[in-house]
């Protein structure tokens, strides 16, 4: 099935070439990183995470928004997703290699990375991330490659397979809930220590993920012959609407938790990143934009002619994704830093190289993606004619 | 011909895990040769649970400063300035160590006195529960351990940990800082980029039967006290039985082992 | 075979490429490596182990060293003849072996390894 990447439009290769491109300066930048060290990029002493962990954070829900295409098919027969649980699968794989990726790239002696496995310690939050995000790509790998070429040879796929998708499901799941454990575990963070940490994750996730597959659905359909379906997009539509309205209510039950019980260390991540905090205040221009980025969003999507009409709905989807980028991407992990643990404030900024890396990052899940959703869709239209 | 392929495959799959046995089994046949007998030092210092307390009242700029300056020195700590600074032990004021407590009508010098800030090698450390290798791990003597050898530089630990214990070695110290200074202790090594390093409790100088560095810089005032909380007889007991001390943020459930007498 | 002659032509090319290194060897090597002991090495005659052992598998003695002192607290190692030695790279091998670019970097130069002890553990002063 892979020789079907091999052979393209040349806007295919065109866009290949880019992401290459890319690729290749976040390569370039990578070794740079690796000689100096992370010096070279924006964290401190005090801010000891920066954006490679924090896009780590977004991804992981991401990648777990395939169950949203996954679940009501396998489970629910719901019939609409069956062409497009493959392209749910690869933006799996894809976003879940990008994850992988983010954290290589923020290890301080990432040549040591498998001492993860040669050293288990299983009261680690870290060391089950390690396994839950394998596993899933693995998983993800396997069911997706499986079922596609079953498809392409018009047979049914293996019996093996279908525990393997059931499988899928909580571990979807598992993949977020373990990364949110990774922030609302720690006693000294007050401003990641909420057990709602790991619903707001899934939450965000299952409106980012979905938005994104919608319009990476849009985009499918603009360039290839394959339709994955009216009626699939505003099923996943609906799902987007429902998350983002729950992702919203859990920020705001954060906020009136924080408020209403008036305790300073509550408080301050919220003030730091809505207002400022002692004259700091660098995320404040972010936040307010993800708050309002998410506001219309979510009126858009609740609007039946704005939500049905596919132009509309691919700007509210864009509008999703980026609000969400923002809250899980950039504010939720920066925040947690700031004040530090003795009270004073170091806020962060990300370098040229940082921003490189990360460019180059996103390249190289794109470009996975691109590949693995050029074969699916080459083999549907190889079997439509 | 599809099918013969997929079953050399298959065979070529099996013989490669099959001979990475093989080597394997041999290698670890090597290493299980020999039985090699390692001790402790004979006049090592053993306790149960180690402590230092912290007798703020006896603590001046001076005092305080000589103690940063033996730790350092004793560990080669290079004297980063800014952001990317390492620091094992410093000082900071009373609003900024026991966030929470201050008011506005502070008892007499409190508040500007200097607060000499470790790591509190905590009974219950939040740091250890969440390192993915063991790079740092609670020895049972209490002392919080670091083994840079092991350490995948993440800074899960630095996270972790609510005291702000922790350095990471953003650049080289080996090509930046010694470059322009000579380490001042040739017996103990410095440290690469990419790891995280804190206070170690002196583990090394213990082993030898000394006291921790900072303590034996003020040993003539016993600003600091060094000793065994499981030893009813140890003077670290006796200064916390005889006086009211505080530890910082105890409703985190770490237990911390630095106590201050304020 | 299709394209059997671009497939044989691609084998061999990757062949010869992969296996350059010892093609090159074969016909133009570099000295040996010629490791020199330093006088206070010299007069101490023998190393913690017999050097056969040593120079085979000093490597693993050293990891053995790493794991039991910083990660067990064994401070002290008994050598098979039952000397006591000090668990220490910086204080015990370099102390005798003070000469690390006359001793230890030759071989490891030769193999072409560079092994991160130094990047921590500081290198004795050389004249």
């Amino acid at each position: 099935m892979l020789e079907t990447a091999l052979k393209g439009s040349k806007r295919y290769w065109i866009l290949v070439l880019a992401l290459f491109g890319l690729h290749g300066i976040g390569a370039t930048a990578f070794l740079y990183q690796l000689s100096k060290g992370l010096t070279v990029t924006g964290m401190s002493r005090d801010v000891s995470w920066g954006i490679y962990i924090a896009q780590f954070t977004f991804l992981v829900g991401v990648a777990a928004s395939a169950v949203m295409v996954v679940l009501p098919y396998y489970l629910h027969n719901v019939k609409e997703f069956g062409k497009i649980t493959i392209l749910g699968e690869f933006l799996a794989v894809a976003a879940v290699n990008m994850c992988l990726m983010f954290i290589l790239v923020d290890l301080g002696k990432p040549m040591r990375m498998l001492n993860v496995i040669l050293h288990p310690t299983p009261n680690s939050i870290l060391f089950w991330d390690m396994v839950v995000l394998n596993g899933y790509l693995f998983l993800n790998i396997i069911i997706g490659w499986v079922v596609l070429s079953a498809e392409r040879k018009q047979v049914e796929p293996p019996k093996w397979v279908k525990p393997l998708i059931y499988l899928s499901i909580p571990w979807a799941v598992s993949i977020h809930t373990v990364t949110a454990f990774l922030y609302a575990g720690l006693p000294g963070r007050h401003f990641w220590l909420t057990a709602i940490m790991a619903a707001r994750f899934l939450g965000s996730a299952f409106a980012a993920g979905p938005a994104l597959l919608i319009l990476l659905c849009l985009i499918v359909r603009k360039v290839s012959k394959f339709d994955p379906g009216k009626e699939a997009i505003q099923k996943v539509a609906n799902i987007v609407l429902y998350a983002m309205i729950i992702s919203i209510f859990f920020v705001l039950l954060e906020i009136f938790t924080a408020f209403y019980s008036q305790i300073p260390g509550h408080m301050h991540g919220f003030v730091y990143t809505f207002v400022g905090l002692h004259g700091h205040g660098n995320l404040v221009p972010w936040t307010w934009a993800f708050a309002i980025m998410a506001v219309v969003a979510t009126l858009m999507l609740l609007c039946p002619p704005l939500r049905k009409n596919e132009t509309t709905l691919a700007i509210s989807c864009l509008l999703v994704f980026f609000s969400l980028w923002i809250e899980k991407g950039i504010t939720l992990v920066i925040t947690g830093f700031i004040p530090n643990p003795l009270e004073t404030i170091t806020e962060y900024v990300p370098t040229l190289p940082e921003l490189a890396i990360t460019v180059g990052v996103w390249a190289t899940g794109f470009l996975i993606l691109t590949i693995l959703y050029k074969i699916a869709v080459s083999v549907k239209e190889e079997i439509a004619s | 011909m599809e099918r013969s392929r997929r079953s050399f495959l298959k065979i070529l799959g099996i013989s490669t895990l099959g001979l990475g046995t093989l080597s394997s089994v041999d290698l670890l046949a090597k290493v299980g040769k020999g039985e090699p007998v390692y001790n402790q030092t004979p006049d090592a210092l053993v306790g149960k649970r180690w402590a230092l307390v912290v007798d703020v009242n006896k603590l001046d700029e001076e005092a305080t400063e000589k103690a940063i300056e033996a730790c350092h020195q004793v560990h080669n700590v290079p004297e980063y300035e800014g952001e990317e600074e390492i620091k094992w032990i410093w000082t900071d004021k009373y609003e900024h160590v026991f966030p929470g407590q201050e008011h506005a009508y502070l008892a007499g010098e409190i508040e500007e006195k200097p607060f000499l800030v470790l790591c509190n090698h905590c009974a219950n450390p939040p740091c250890c529960r969440v390192c993915p290798t063991k790079a740092t791990w609670q020895r049972a003597d209490g002392i919080v351990m670091m083994d840079q050898h092991r350490c995948i530089g993440c800074r899960y630990c630095m996270a972790g940990c609510p005291y702000g214990a922790r350095s990471f070695n953003w650049k080289d110290p080996k090509t930046t800082y010694w470059k322009e200074h000579e380490p001042p202790n040739r017996t103990y090594p410095i440290r690469g980029k990419g790891v995280v390093e804190k206070c170690n409790l002196c583990a090394e100088r213990l082993a030898k039967g000394q006291i921790p560095a900072c303590v034996e810089a003020v040993k003539d005032s016993k600003a600091i006290v060094f000793g065994d909380l499981e030893d009813p007889n140890s003077e670290a007991r006796e200064l916390l039985h005889e006086h009211f001390a505080i530890r910082r943020k105890p409703e985190l459930g770490t237990n911390p082992n630095v106590y201050y007498i304020v | 075979m299709y394209n059997k002659g671009l497939v044989i032509t691609g084998i061999v090319i990757f062949v010869v490429f992969f296996t350059s290194p010892f093609l090159i060897g074969l016909v133009k090597s570099g000295p040996p490596p010629e490791p020199e002991l330093s006088p206070k090495a010299k007069e101490a005659r023998l190393c913690v182990e017999a050097k056969e052992f040593m120079v085979e598998s000093h490597m693993q003695v050293l990891n053995d060293w790493r794991d039991e002192a910083v990660r067990n607290g064994k401070r002290i190692y008994v050598a098979s003849d039952g000397k006591e030695y000090v668990v220490s790279l910086q204080n015990t091998c370099m102390d005798c072996h003070n000469n690390k670019s006359k001793f230890c970097d030759q071989c490891h130069n030769y193999a072409g390894v560079s092994p991160y002890c130094w990047e921590c553990h500081i290198e004795p002063k050389e004249k």
